[in-house]
């Protein structure tokens, strides 16, 4: 019964920790190399698949490639099968799998899946890219609305209903004032107007985020619904009938071949798009309201101690966050399609919740992963066009399946602000 | 900076948590504020820095009353305060941290002045060699650096009085006599320091006036050259004062033998280092200890409640180590856990249900998968009258009970099972003086049954009265295992680490 | 708000003698519990008020009498009053008792319509309920109905048996498939702390293509040479017996939720493993000191209401809407499911009478909407407000200018 020690034990507060390097990355590349080659060892579409990366009013054109089909498929495999050796090799020296390498997987994978999937037909480049663009404007809109809300530490479940608002006010707002930029303004203040009852309920009165954000997904699927049928309906040639935003091709840009077409040949709502993303990563990291910001959505107590109003700073932030992911809104019945639909949305709200949190709460990677759910989804309907063997089915479902894996763990490794979804309450 | 806090009172519901305190800080001065956990020191300060508002009582600056309605205010008039609980944010950077609520921009767009921040950081750094680098991210950093920056933030908002709340309860030995230097430099610079602490030891290496604190009041001043003997005689008050009733115990074979026990947590601190004891069926060892020194580690080992533990426990030569809580519980294992409302209670239960929370598995209580009702409320029936438990009935919720009757359910359920050990923490902790009189005779009752008792206190007083041995932790090691009738300012100074010559570790 | 003076956030509690607050995961669910029966009457009433004030400010005759409001108010109010009795007197009409007709076996119709609306309503809302007293949050409902309303379709339209085997047969086969896709959420959440309520909305999702997946081919479950996404209808052998009779429509299924209530009030109150899961649900702490498998409470938990919502899903292919299974099955109940377990404060009784409630204002916005020509959708805008208000007494409580009752 003793202790070897005869001092008082001075017990080192920390034991030396090993540096983990996560296996996750290599395995799952190695599977997705696995998986292709299985497809293509099975399936027996044999014939030659075309790239076409030219659009009109270029600046010059590219001709079309044309490539066997199969034959580039396995050469591209081979080659992500290279760059998966490399990641397991860096594994083995604790090492980490750089980006470029996971990009350089990407892009070989996704050329090799395109080269099977589209034999016997037409890839179009720009389409595909184009089209990914213009389908994520909401779910960007959308996912900044959801980060700005959550870095201040206020939970927003109601993306969707904040979307559905949006569309339902542009609708009605550049109809019966015949401008489309009154609507989009007006899908703005619409999502300020849920967000407004978020925070009443949330802020104000400490009820859970969850349900406030849950109930109002329903109150506004409701509301939309109804005023749709009793007042839209009857009065669509007043009501909702708006002048559609067109595509406003920027000179020059827009004619950069595959860029040009892709990202400046767009609408304007893409454009307000690039500029409130970069507007939202720069005050949330360069200023002092976004240092406030995070601070009160990550410990707010100290926040608080060093004088910063916590409630406050969230009211804000969350009116802000409305009018952000409103304007996602406008998309629907100003872009994609002339006028309010019941239910429109149709749950891209809850796939910009899942860029919210395969982005990591932060705007920069929440704009990508909505891109790269607007690409999944866009290169489902292509490969629909094409005829391709993929069923359309499982491509629509990746983005959830993504976020799923991703809060598990599965996928890198999300960490939510620390205090998101506490109400603060001061002494 | 000369502070004046003038008959200070404070109220939460019916406890007096600062009874009429007042306080002098000179300039130039490390005035002391000594007392136990919960004598009422940090919420004193808590009033100085604007967090909590006082029932009576004013606070005057240099001279003039002022009023703090929030932190901001006390910040204003210069008073910073390096808190127990770091303020800190994890995820920012260190000069992020110090500049915010404080921040300064450049440039039309508002842009945040990092580089200002850096520069202050660094110059506040280099004047007291505190060697923190800005760009570091807080959660990267250990303990001792993460409190510098706290101190940092506090000067460069100009604070002339500083406020350091238990400052040394995180820290190593080490970095502890570093923070001592850096509050002598302080000192030396000028500004008023108050130091928070139960810790005798670093009261008389750097104070200049001590003031003891205890059940929330004012007890008594003290010169720094009082020794330890005296500081903790005014701390703890007079010697026992609680007498039980125990008479001489009668022990059997070694029941529980712990081998070189180890308890890390998941981020790789270890809490447990190497515990080697036993003891005798009916004997009360009681673990004595300042807070947070391996106490709920050792506890929470013993009920499989912590995920890495090596070494082994033994009850009666069955090995408890990575077995579940449950087959813990199996073995006839009673836990008191020292925290009744987050590890003993539901507090939306009632009384009868609580009392059935460990067996929920098997009979009395359930049979074929239901629940026996009435034999439930039989055996709530009969605990409450047996446990004076003072509660309207059976079906009352425990979340809606006094602090002593939520304990005597917890008590009333642990001690109604054959035990074969009996695992108590903390056990009368915010509980009042009838029902620590009842508890601890249900303890002494469940040793003199022959059981063996392992009892974690922080309370001196109670582990003189009830224990047969006393084993004292220090940063997770054994510092001694003493008899029961050590005298008590030996006790405080093991509790402090040093290990008398006559003590065999 | 005064109401707070204590805190979580006190650094160093007081040896007090003081009730503990409760944590603040359950502040809601404890507020709904606790808020008092005025607070309650005073919520249901003000999202009323709001749906007649949408009734009335889209109402013809309202808005032509508007126009001349300041020559003859009294016209204006007329008009709003003849909307809104005319709108609710519509859903009285349809939803208990019609008191157009003589005959008392048609004029009590619409009551049987209630209770089959109501009967899906009660099976996910208890679905719900059950996660909520583990303090689980299961907004997976829509997912959950639509794998069970697949499972228990393909076995019902696939399989040549007797109906005694038969209907069984598919029931279960739902009741299993809503518990195993159920689960999931919870074992993700045992073992890796994913959180519930990300799980669940994205497996809605998942669940919602899966279904359409299997809708689109016929070795699944698309019915042969069709290209809808449909599948065959049920045979007779294993749809739900209408229980009064043909002339109604009312089937097993509002026995089935019967039950379903009796089973539940039975697994929470009166068996061991619904004391584990309250225990859970109350303070995991504490269960897990005691010796309760906390993360297997919540895999079992999820389990359990991923069945009760399924046989929701069972419900209406079975019984409801007996021409195969469409991606449409759920048709907004696995979502009405949260708003009826919070108005039943996640009791089982509570959730029977507030799924009768909204399964009432269902049968009777249809009513509302055929005959006074008002969309049935405002009873969603009710529904929801009710919920909302009820979560916040102190707001109810200012908006009438009553004294606040947690101000002590």
């Amino acid at each position: 019964m003793s202790t070897t020690a005869d001092t008082p034990a001075t017990v080192p507060d920390e034991l030396g920790q090993v540096a983990v390097v996560s296996r996750k990355t290599p395995i799952l590349l190695a599977v997705l190399v696995v998986g292709l080659a299985l497809v293509l060892l099975f399936s027996d579409s044999v014939g030659e698949t075309t790239f076409r990366v030219a659009s009109r009013n270029d600046l010059f054109q590219i001709p079309d490639i044309t490539v066997p089909g199969r034959a580039t498929a396995w050469v591209m495999l081979a080659g992500c099968a290279l760059l998966t050796g490399e990641s397991f090799r860096r594994l083995l020296n604790q090492q980490k799998t750089p980006l470029w390498l996971v990009a350089t997987y990407a892009l070989l994978w996704m050329t090799a899946f395109l080269s099977w999937a589209a034999i016997g037909g037409r890839v179009p480049v720009v389409g595909l890219f184009g089209g990914a663009v213009a389908l994520a404007v909401p779910l960007v809109f959308g996912a900044l609305g959801g980060v700005l809300g959550e870095r201040a530490g206020v939970v927003n479940i109601a993306i969707e209903a904040q979307l559905l608002f949006g569309a339902f006010a542009a609708a009605v707002v550049a109809s019966s004032t015949g401008s489309a930029w009154a609507g989009v303004l007006a899908a703005a203040l619409a999502g300020v107007l849920v967000a407004s009852v978020l925070g009443l309920f949330a802020i104000g009165y400490f009820v859970d985020q969850i349900i406030v954000g849950v109930v109002l997904n329903v109150l506004v699927i409701g509301l939309t619904n109804f005023f749709f049928r009793q007042v839209l309906t009857p009065n669509a040639e007043t009501l909702n009938s708006p002048e559609r935003l067109s595509a406003v091709p920027i000179p020059l840009l827009g004619q950069i071949p595959l860029i040009g077409p892709v990202l400046f040949r767009q609408t304007p709502l893409v454009y307000l798009l690039y500029v409130t993303v970069a507007v939202v990563a720069f005050a949330l990291y360069r200023t002092r309201w976004g240092l406030r910001v995070r601070a009160v959505g990550e410990h707010p107590k100290a926040a608080d101690t060093v004088g910063i109003k916590v409630n406050r700073t969230r009211w804000r932030t969350v009116l802000l966050a409305g009018a952000v992911a409103g304007l996602g809104g406008a998309y629907f019945s100003l872009v994609a399609v002339s006028g309010f639909n019941r239910e429109m949305t149709g749950g891209a709200g809850f796939i910009a919740l899942a860029a919210v949190i395969f982005g990591k709460w932060d705007p920069v990677r929440a704009t990508l992963a909505a891109l790269l759910f607007g690409f999944a989804s866009n290169l489902q309907g292509v490969l629909s066009v094409i005829g391709s063997p993929v069923p359309s089915q499982f491509m629509l479902m990746l983005p959830y399946l993504v976020t799923i894996l991703a809060v598990a763990g599965l996928v890198g490794r999300s960490r939510p602000p620390a205090a998101d979804g506490q109400p603060y309450r001061s002494q | 900076m000369r502070l004046v806090l003038r008959d200070i009172t404070k109220r939460f519901g019916s406890v007096v948590a600062n009874d009429r305190i007042s306080l002098t800080v000179e300039p130039g001065e490390i005035h002391c504020l000594l007392g136990e956990n919960g004598a009422g020191k940090s919420t004193l300060m808590n009033v100085l820095y604007g967090l909590y508002h006082a029932d009576e009582g004013e606070i005057e600056i240099d001279g003039e009353v002022r009023r703090f309605v929030g932190p901001g205010d006390a910040m204003a008039a210069g008073i910073g305060m390096v808190h127990q609980h770091f303020m800190l944010i994890p995820v920012f950077t260190v000069a992020e941290n110090v500049m915010l609520g404080n921040e300064s921009t450049t440039g039309p767009l508002g842009r945040l002045d990092l580089e200002s921040a850096r520069e202050r950081v660094t110059e506040i750094s280099e004047r007291f060699g505190f060697h923190v680098n800005p760009d570091a991210l807080v959660e990267d950093l250990p303990v001792g650096v993460q409190q510098r920056v706290e101190i940092i933030k506090a000067l460069s908002r100009d604070a002339e009085l500083l406020v350091f709340d238990e400052p040394t309860a995180v820290l190593t030995p080490q970095e502890t006599d570093e923070l001592m230097g850096i509050m002598r430099q302080l000192k030396e610079s000028g500004k008023a320091i108050v130091f928070i602490t139960h810790k005798l030891r670093e009261v008389r290496e750097v104070a200049d006036r001590i003031t003891v604190i205890r059940l929330g009041k004012v007890v008594g001043e003290a010169e720094p050259t009082a020794t330890n003997a005296e500081l903790a005689s005014m701390m703890v008050g007079r010697p026992v004062e609680l007498v039980v009733d125990k008479g001489e115990g009668s022990f059997g074979d070694d029941a529980l033998v712990v081998d070189n026990l180890r308890v890390i947590d998941q981020t790789g601190h270890v809490h447990v280092d190497g515990l080697s004891f036993t003891i005798r069926a009916g004997e009360v060892l009681a673990v004595a200890g300042v807070q947070g020194n391996g106490q709920t580690e050792l506890t929470e080992a013993l009920m499989g409640l912590q995920d890495h533990v090596t070494g082994s426990i033994k009850l009666n030569g069955k090995e408890l180590v990575g077995r579940s809580t449950r087959k813990v519980l199996d073995a006839d294992v009673g836990f008191i856990p020292e925290d009744r409302q987050v590890d003993g209670l539901v507090g939306e239960f009632t009384i009868a249900e609580n009392l059935m929370l460990n067996r929920s598995f098997e009979m009395p209580f359930v049979r074929h998968g239901g629940l026996r009702i009435g034999t439930l409320r039989e055996f709530a029936e009969d605990k409450l009258a047996e446990y004076d438990v003072r509660a309207r009935d059976i079906d009352t919720l425990a979340g809606n009970l006094s602090g002593g009757n939520q304990q005597k359910v917890v008590v009333a359920r642990e001690l109604s099972r054959d035990l074969d050990l009996l695992v108590a923490a903390q056990p009368t902790r915010g509980v009042d003086v009838g029902s620590i009189e009842f508890i601890h005779k249900q303890i002494v009752a469940t040793r003199d049954a022959g059981v063996p008792v392992l009892l974690v206190s922080t309370e001196l007083d109670e582990v003189v009265a009830l224990a047969d041995r006393i084993m004292v932790l220090y940063r997770g090691r054994i510092v001694g295992i003493v008899p029961a009738d050590t005298p008590r300012e030996k006790l405080g100074l093991m509790m402090t680490g040093e290990r008398p010559k006559d003590v065999v570790a | 708000m005064n109401d707070t003076t204590t805190t979580e956030q006190e650094p160093t509690p007081p040896p007090a003698e003081e009730v503990e607050q409760p944590s603040e995961a359950h502040s809601l669910l404890y507020r709904i519990a606790a808020g008092d029966a005025l607070a309650g009457v005073l919520a249901v009433f003000l999202a009323f008020l709001v749906g007649s004030v949408m009734i009335a400010a889209t109402d013809e005759t309202v808005r032509e009498t508007a126009g001349y409001i300041a020559a003859r108010p009294s016209d204006f109010f007329q008009a709003v009053w003849d909307a809104v009795s005319g709108a609710y007197a519509a859903m009285f009409r349809g939803a208990i008792y019609n008191t157009r007709v003589d005959d008392f076996q048609t004029a009590i119709r619409p009551l049987t319509e209630t209770l089959k609306y109501a009967a899906p309503l009660i099976l996910a809302g208890l679905g719900v309920g059950v996660g909520f007293r583990a303090a689980l949050f299961n907004i997976g409902g829509r997912g959950q109905m639509l794998l069970a309303g697949a499972a228990a379709g393909w076995v019902g339209f696939a399989l040549d048996l007797p109906a005694v085997i038969h209907l069984p047969l598919a029931i279960l086969a739902g009741l299993i498939a809503g518990g195993l896709w159920g689960g999931i959420a919870g074992l993700l959440k045992a073992r890796t702390g994913a959180h519930e309520v990300i799980v669940t909305i994205m497996l809605n999702y998942v669940a919602y293509y899966l279904v359409l997946y299997a809708l689109s081919r016929d070795f699944l479950l698309q019915a042969p040479g069709s290209n809808n996404p449909q599948s065959l209808p049920m045979k007779q052998s294993a749809i739900l017996p209408k229980v009064l009779g043909d002339r109604y429509n009312l089937h097993l299924g509002i026995i089935l939720a019967l039950v379903a209530v009796a089973a539940v009030w039975w697994l929470l109150n009166r068996s061991a493993l619904g004391y584990r899961i309250r225990a859970v649900g109350g303070n995991p702490h504490a269960a897990r000191a005691a010796g309760i498998n906390v993360g297997r409470t919540y895999t079992t938990v999820f389990f359990i209401a991923g069945a009760l919502v399924g046989l929701a899903g069972v419900n209406q292919v079975l019984g409801t809407v007996t021409s195969g299974v469409t991606t449409d099955l759920d048709a907004g109940i696995g979502f009405d499911a949260i708003t009826v377990a919070l108005l039943g404060r996640s009791r089982p009784l509570g959730i029977l009478f507030a799924g009768l409630l909204f399964g009432g204002f269902k049968a009777g916005g249809f009513t509302m909407q055929t005959s006074e020509n008002i969309s049935v959708d405002l009873v969603l805008v009710v529904q929801s407000l009710i919920v909302l208000f009820l979560a916040a007494p102190p707001l109810v409580r200012a908006i009438f200018r009553l004294p606040n009752k947690e101000v002590a």
